[in-house]
C-alpha cells in the first residue's frame, strides 16, 4: 500500500506517494530524478548514497523514503546556493580530489556534516571521518587535501554556506 | 612546418574541466539513463560453480505482475558468442554464450533474464524461476585444474589447460651452472577484485532502425564492432555512448554478455531497456583480476650480479577466457619480469587454466604488477642471502642509462630510462639512511619496523599495431583525434580515447591549446560516443591513452595549426615561416599589433574566398595515430611499515616515491593517479583477496566481506618525479595510469617482511594481514611476551 510524504529537498517541499519498500535513495533517484546520488553497493559499505537527511550526513540506501516523512534533505544538487558553489565544492575540484566523480557527492556531503562538528580537524579525525565513504581512485589524499583547506574557508565565517543553515 | 613556441599549458597544474558537472550532480552515468517506456533486466545466475542445466521452468516467472518477457540461453543464440581479442599460440578457446544454455561453469553464471516493467518487478520474477541442475565436480584451484582426473570446464576442450606460453632468451643452463648463489621462492599473486565504485549497467534504445547503446564501458568502440556484428545491424545503425564511467581499472575492458543482451532486447522488444548491476552480482559477474602461482629460481653472483632467472606460473583464467585474458599473463607480463635488470639469461613459461571461478581479465597494471612483485620479491630474498643492502643489490643490477633504446632478454626494446636518480630520490625522501635507528627505536616500543624497496618498468603505450599482429592480439593499436574548428574559432576536439576519471578533457585540452595558440578554456573535449568519434577508437586501458590518443590530439593540433599558419600568412601577406599562432592570435613575428584574432583564421577558411591557392575550404583534422613502439616508465617506492607486536597490524607510516613517466601534461593529474594506483597497490598487499571455497562459492562476496582500503587504510605519499623523455613520440610522454599499483605492491611487501626478518620470517603469502602476521609472528616464538 503506497504511503504520501512530505520530504524538503534541496529547499522545495515534495509531496509524492511512495511504495512502503521503497529506500530513500531510489525515492532520490527515481521518483525526484535526483540522480546525483549514486548507489555503490548493496551492504552500506561504499557511502555513494550519502545525502544529509536533517543536517546529518546519512546513507540513503540504508533509510525507506518513509522514514524521511517531514524531513529536510539536501543531496549534491542542493550544495551550490545561488549558483555559488560551496566551499567543499570548490575545495573538491582546487585539490583534485575527484577523478571518476561517482563517490564524490556522498564523500562531499559526509565532509559537510563532519566539518560542522570539527572546524578545525586534524588529518587523522578527517581520516577517521570519512572511513565509511570509499573511494577507488584518488587514494584519498587528496581528498584530505580538500577538506583540510574546506575548514580553514568556512572558518573564516563569511564562507559559512547556507546549507547547514537551511537544514538545521 | 613552423615549431610550436615554448609551452604554455602542457606542464601546467590545469584544472579540471571534468569538475563543475561531477561536483554538482551534473553529470550524467549509465545507470542515470532513464527513458520514457524503458523495462528493467534481471539476470538469473547459478548458485553451483558447475552444473548441468536439465529443465528452466519459467511458467511461474511469466505470470508475474509487470513481466514482459523471460528468456534463457536456447532464446539467445542469436546474439553470438562474446568475443576475445587475443589468440596466443595454440589456444584452447571456449564458447561463450551471454547466457549459459547446457551447463552453468562458475556460480554467477547468468542461466535465464527477466524483463519487466520495474527493477523490483523484474527481480520478483526472476526469483519465480525454478532450474533444475544437476550438480557436477567443482575445480577452483588453477594447478589442481590441470592435473588428470580433475573436472573438465569445456568438454570440446577436453582439457583445461588454455595455453603453454613459453619466453626464452640467454643460456639458463649456464646460469644455474655457473651461479654462486641461487635463490628460490614460490610467488602467490592472488585473486583481486576490481570494485571500480560505479557497479555497471547498460541501457539501450531501439528506434527507427538504430540502436543507442550507454554503457559503463573503456572501450565503446569495440562494443560498437561487436554488437553491430551479433545483433545483425550495420555498424553505422549503432550508436555506443560510454557517458561518466566510474572508475574501470581494468573492469570495464570488456565486452560483457549484458551489452550484448541489452541491446538485442531493445532491439526485439521494441522498448528502452536497462540492466544495473548490483554490487554483490558484480562481485560474481564482473571480472576479477591477478591469480597466479609463481615458482621462481634466481642464480646470481655472491657479488650479486645477476645471472638468470626460471619461472613457472599457472595463470587462473576462470570459467570462460574474457577479451584481453590471453594477453594479461603472456605478454603484459612476461615480457617486463626482468624489470629495470641487466639479465642474461631467462626461462619463463606460463600456463592457463580453466576453473569454474568467475573470469580473470584486466585489473590495474594487468599483468605488470604480478611482474614486479615477482622480481621484487626476488630481489630481496637475494640480497637477504648474499648480506647485501637491497638498495645496492638493485642499483649494481640496473641497466646503465647509456644502454638506451635496451633490447631485453625477454626481446623487447625499453625506450629510455635512467634508474639510479630515481631510486636516490626515493632513498633520500624516505631517509633510508636514518632506517635502523626508527627500527631500534620501535623495537623498544615492543614493535617491528621494516622498509622495503621496490624499482619497477612498466610497458604502456599499447601499441603499435605490428607488434600487436606479431602478438596475436586482433586489432590494431592505434588511437584517433579529430579537431574542428567552427568558423567563429570555436574548437572541439573529438577523441578515440575513452576515460573513466583520468581528467582527458583537460589533458587533451592542454596539449590542443599549445598547438593552436588558445587556452584550454577555448576548447571542448568530447569522448566516448561512436557517432561522434573520428571513427575508430581503441579506448583506454593499460596506461596508453597519453601516449597514444594524446600524441593522436597533438598531431591533428599540428595539422590545424599549420592550416591556421598558412592562412595567416596569406591573409597577413608575410611568408609562413613568420607567422606567430599565440594568446589567440596569429601575427608576423615582430608585429603583434596588426595581429589577426584565431576566429577571422577560422572565419577566412569556411568563407573560401579569399585563401592560399588550392587550399581546401574547412579547417579539420584527423589524425590516427600508430606508434612506433612501447614505453617504459619506470620508477621506485619505498614503503616503511611498523608492526605491531601484539596483534601483528601493519601501519604504513611512511611512503615515497619516485616516479618517471616522461613529460608530464598536468602534474596535478599525473599524482592523482600515482595517489589512486598507490592505494590499490597497497590494498592487494595488506588488505584485498577473492577467496573461494571448495564449492566454487565465493566466501568474498560483497564489501563486507572484501576489504576495499578506506581513508584509514591509507597513508599520506610522499611522491617526487624524474624526467626522461621517451623518444617514441614527439611529446616524449610515457603513460602514468597503472606506475603506482605496480611500484607499491612489492615495496609494502618487502617492508612486512623486512620487519618480520629478526623473527626469522622470509616470506608470507599477500593478503598480509594482521591475522596472518599475528599468525606468523606466534610460530616464530614471538607472538606473545
Amino acid at each position: 500500500m503506497a504511503h504520501v510524504i512530505t520530504v524538503t529537498v534541496n529547499g522545495t517541499k515534495q509531496t509524492r506517494e511512495v511504495e512502503p519498500a521503497q529506500l530513500l535513495v531510489e525515492y532520490l533517484r527515481d521518483t525526484l530524478r535526483l540522480t546525483g546520488t549514486h548507489v555503490g553497493c548493496d551492504t552500506s559499505q561504499c557511502g555513494a548514497c550519502t545525502v544529509l537527511v536533517d543536517g546529518r550526513a546519512t546513507k540513503s540506501c540504508t533509510m525507506l523514503a518513509v522514514q524521511a516523512d517531514g524531513a529536510v534533505v539536501v543531496t549534491v544538487e542542493g550544495l551550490a546556493t545561488d549558483g555559488e558553489l560551496h566551499p567543499i565544492q570548490r575545495a573538491f575540484s582546487k585539490e583534485h580530489a575527484l577523478q571518476c566523480g561517482f563517490c564524490t557527492p556522498g564523500l562531499m556531503i559526509t565532509a559537510i556534516d563532519f566539518l560542522e562538528r570539527n572546524q578545525s580537524p586534524t588529518d587523522a579525525d578527517i581520516r577517521h571521518a570519512i572511513e565509511g565513504n570509499l573511494c577507488r581512485c584518488t587514494g584519498y589524499q587528496n581528498i584530505v587535501s580538500a577538506i583540510r583547506a574546506a575548514a580553514t574557508e568556512m572558518k573564516t565565517g563569511a564562507a559559512r554556506p547556507r546549507v547547514a543553515e537551511v537544514t538545521r | 612546418m613552423t615549431t610550436a613556441t615554448t609551452p604554455t599549458y602542457i606542464g601546467a597544474r590545469v584544472a579540471r574541466k571534468e569538475d563543475p558537472r561531477l561536483i554538482t550532480g551534473d553529470g550524467t552515468f549509465t545507470d542515470d539513463v532513464t527513458l520514457p517506456g524503458m523495462v528493467y533486466v534481471s539476470l538469473v545466475r547459478s548458485p553451483h560453480a558447475h552444473a548441468n542445466i536439465r529443465r528452466i521452468d519459467t511458467a511461474a516467472a511469466k505470470k508475474e505482475p509487470g513481466v514482459v518477457a523471460v528468456l534463457t540461453g536456447k532464446d539467445l543464440e542469436a546474439t553470438g558468442m562474446l568475443p576475445v581479442f587475443i589468440t596466443v599460440p595454440n589456444m584452447s578457446g571456449s564458447k561463450h554464450m551471454p547466457i549459459a544454455a547446457d551447463k552453468a561453469r562458475y556460480a554467477g553464471d547468468a542461466v535465464a533474464a527477466v524483463v519487466a516493467e520495474t527493477r523490483d518487478a523484474a527481480k520478483r520474477a526472476a526469483d519465480a524461476i525454478t532450474v533444475d541442475y544437476e550438480p557436477l565436480p567443482v575445480v577452483v584451484d588453477a594447478t589442481a585444474a590441470l592435473e588428470p582426473g580433475a573436472p573438465i570446464i569445456h568438454e570440446e576442450l577436453k582439457s583445461n589447460l588454455v595455453f603453454t606460453y613459453p619466453v626464452k632468451g640467454g643460456d639458463i643452463e649456464k646460469a644455474f651452472k655457473d651461479a654462486e648463489v641461487k635463490t628460490s621462492l614460490r610467488i602467490v599473486n592472488q585473486r583481486l577484485i576490481p570494485n571500480a565504485m560505479e557497479p555497471r549497467a547498460v541501457a539501450a534504445r531501439f528506434e527507427a532502425g538504430e540502436l543507442t547503446l550507454w554503457s559503463t564501458t573503456q572501450i565503446p568502440h569495440f562494443v560498437q564492432l561487436i554488437a553491430s556484428l551479433n545483433l545483425g545491424l550495420s555498424q553505422n545503425k549503432v550508436r555506443v555512448i560510454a557517458p561518466e564511467v566510474g572508475g574501470g581499472f581494468g573492469s570495464k575492458l570488456q565486452v560483457y554478455a549484458e551489452e550484448l543482451l541489452v541491446g538485442y532486447l531493445a532491439k526485439t522488444l521494441g522498448r528502452p531497456v536497462k540492466w544495473t548491476e548490483e554490487r554483490r552480482e558484480g562481485y560474481l559477474a564482473t571480472i576479477h583480476g591477478r591469480d597466479h602461482v609463481s615458482d621462481l629460481e634466481l642464480a646470481a653472483k655472491r657479488d650479486g650480479t645477476l645471472l638468470g632467472l626460471r619461472v613457472r606460473t599457472v595463470a587462473n583464467v576462470g570459467a570462460y577466457l574474457q577479451a584481453f585474458a590471453p594477453g594479461i599473463p603472456t605478454i603484459l607480463h612476461m615480457f617486463v619480469v626482468p624489470g629495470p635488470y641487466r639479465l642474461p639469461a631467462y626461462d619463463y613459461e606460463m600456463r592457463g587454466a580453466y576453473t569454474n571461478t568467475t573470469p580473470v581479465d584486466a585489473y590495474r597494471g594487468a599483468g605488470r604488477p604480478e611482474a614486479a612483485y615477482l622480481i621484487e620479491r626476488a630481489m630481496d630474498r637475494l640480497a637477504d642471502e648474499i648480506g647485501m643492502d637491497p638498495a645496492e643489490l638493485r642499483r649494481k643490477n640496473f641497466i646503465p642509462k647509456d644502454a638506451f633504446p635496451f633490447n631485453t632478454i625477454s626481446g623487447i626494446s625499453y625506450d629510455s630510462g635512467d634508474y639510479a636518480p630515481a631510486l636516490d630520490r626515493a632513498l633520500a625522501m624516505a631517509d633510508y639512511k636514518g632506517f635502523e635507528k626508527r627500527r631500534a627505536e620501535a623495537k623498544a616500543r615492543g614493535n617491528y619496523r621494516g622498509i622495503g624497496i621496490s624499482s619497477y618498468i612498466e610497458i604502456c603505450g599499447l601499441a603499435p599495431s605490428k607488434a600487436n599482429a606479431a602478438l596475436g592480439v586482433g586489432w590494431g593499436g592505434y588511437e584517433s583525434a579529430r579537431i574542428r574548428v567552427h568558423p567563429t574559432g570555436a574548437v572541439q576536439v573529438f577523441t578515440g580515447t575513452s576515460p573513466h576519471g583520468q581528467g582527458h578533457e583537460t589533458s587533451w585540452a592542454q596539449i590542443a591549446a599549445d598547438a593552436l595558440g588558445v587556452t584550454p578554456n577555448d576548447i571542448e573535449v568530447r569522448h566516448g560516443d561512436t557517432f561522434e568519434s573520428p571513427g575508430m577508437g581503441v579506448g583506454t586501458f593499460g596506461s596508453r591513452s597519453l601516449a597514444v590518443g594524446g600524441i593522436a590530439v597533438h598531431k591533428a593540433a599540428e595539422k590545424v595549426r599549420e592550416k591556421v599558419v598558412q592562412i595567416g600568412a596569406h591573409l597577413l601577406e608575410a611568408s609562413p615561416a613568420d607567422v606567430v599562432v599565440e594568446g589567440g592570435k596569429v601575427f608576423v613575428k615582430g608585429v603583434p599589433e596588426k595581429a589577426k584574432n584565431f576566429g577571422d583564421i577560422s572565419m577566412a577558411a569556411y568563407l573560401a574566398n579569399n585563401l592560399p591557392e588550392g587550399m581546401e575550404p574547412g579547417l579539420e583534422a584527423t589524425v590516427y595515430y600508430d606508434p612506433p613502439n612501447f614505453t617504459f616508465p619506470f620508477g621506485t617506492h619505498i614503503a616503511e611499515v611498523e608492526i605491531d607486536g601484539e596483534t601483528g597490524a601493519v601501519r604504513i607510516v611512511r611512503y615515497s616515491a619516485c616516479d618517471d613517466c616522461g613529460r608530464q601534461i598536468n602534474p596535478m593529474i599525473v599524482e592523482g593517479q600515482l595517489h589512486g594506483g598507490i592505494a590499490q597497490g597497497i590494498g592487494q598487499a595488506l588488505y584485498e583477496t577473492a577467496v573461494y571455497d571448495e564449492n566454487g562459492q565465493l566466501l568474498s562476496g560483497s564489501m563486507m566481506e572484501y576489504h576495499v582500503p578506506t581513508a584509514e587504510d591509507i597513508p599520506a605519499f610522499q611522491l617526487d618525479h624524474t624526467v626522461t623523455l621517451s623518444p617514441s613520440n614527439p611529446l616524449g610522454v610515457k603513460g602514468i595510469g597503472e606506475a603506482g599499483t605496480i611500484g607499491s605492491t612489492p615495496a609494502v611487501a618487502n617492508a612486512v617482511i623486512d620487519a618480520l626478518s629478526p623473527l626469522g620470517i622470509r616470506h608470507l603469502d599477500m593478503p598480509l594481514t594482521s591475522e596472518k602476521i599475528w599468525k606468523a609472528m606466534k610460530a616464530a616464538g614471538e607472538g606473545r611476551r
